[in-house]
């Protein structure tokens, strides 16, 4: 009985999926480096994707699974451009921090 | 057994996700998200998604966090960065409680909607003697090409899109101008 009581059932997972996006939004307010702004976005995605194979097993649907594998082609490509449009502004300053970026606005 | 690999599972993503976001090493952060993606490649497969699991794996956490560490290292960025300064004032309290208010109303949403949606899907097969040893990937790659093919043939565009605007953004512009 006690066994089957701590069988993880998908809210178990859906709740770990929501803390984990929390934190990836969290780390998107708070740290100021770009590239780690990015992978707190990553963390986000996770999460989501997480959700998402959650309940295509909750649901014994496989079109969960699909549309997991579509945003991971997504991000692949959000990464890619993200970190390319990093490297064309980094290249020729010294900037550490998006705050430095402020000079854009005028 | 299955409350186990839970534990584990949602204690690798949790120590990883929460590396991230503390570690001042910039690196230090990637490192943290591979242990976050393998942590959810870990609850892919307790939950029959072994296709997804494989290429989480080998997607995010080979290519893209080696793209990551690329970056860092090819943008000489891998200095340690200064946390205990705020750049505004009351930043990090009102994140902390937007993040738990995000939390909160989540999980409300969660434990209230528990068992609200039936199941509606045709099932997903599990591995075993009468499907054979790959039967999500099967069933994924049915699904993918023929219900979803049009998306999958979008989704090559999208792709070839990423890479010429990258090649695009981070060309240096001074071999146009000197050849002029």
């Amino acid at each position: 009985m006690i066994s089957l009581s701590l069988t993880p059932t998908a809210s178990w997972y859906l709740i770990l999926a929501a803390v984990l996006f929390a934190i990836g939004t969290f780390g998107v307010l708070v740290r100021r480096n770009p590239l780690v702004m990015f992978m707190c976005i990553e963390l986000m995605l996770n999460a989501v994707n997480l959700s998402f194979v959650t309940l295509a097993r909750e649901l014994n649907d496989i079109n969960g699974q699909t549309i997991v594998f579509f945003v991971m082609v997504v991000a692949a490509a959000e990464v890619v451009v993200g970190l390319g449009i990093i490297v064309s502004i980094m290249r020729n300053r010294a900037a550490l921090t998006v705050d430095d970026l402020a000079e854009l606005k005028g | 057994m299955q409350f186990f690999v839970f534990v584990c599972a949602a204690l690798m993503i949790l120590l990883g996700a929460v590396g991230v976001i503390v570690r001042k090493h910039p690196v230090h952060a990637a490192l943290s998200l591979v242990l976050t993606l393998f942590g959810v490649a870990v609850s892919f497969v307790s939950q029959e998604a072994h296709f997804l699991a494989a290429v989480q794996v080998i997607v995010y956490a080979g290519a893209i966090v080696v793209l990551f560490l690329f970056v860092i290292m090819l943008l000489g960025v891998d200095r340690v960065e200064n946390l205990r300064t705020e750049p505004l004032t009351a930043q990090r309290p009102l994140a902390i409680i937007t993040c738990l208010g995000l939390v909160g109303v989540l999980v409300a949403a969660i434990v209230n909607g528990n068992g609200v949606l039936n199941e509606r899907g045709e099932g997903i097969n599990l591995p075993d003697l009468q499907n054979g040893p790959d039967a999500n990937t099967v069933q994924l790659a049915e699904s993918i090409f023929s219900r979803y093919v049009v998306a999958f043939e979008v989704t090559s565009v999208l792709l070839v899109i990423a890479v010429v605007g990258t090649v695009l953004l981070t060309r240096k512009r001074q071999v146009k101008t000197s050849v002029k």
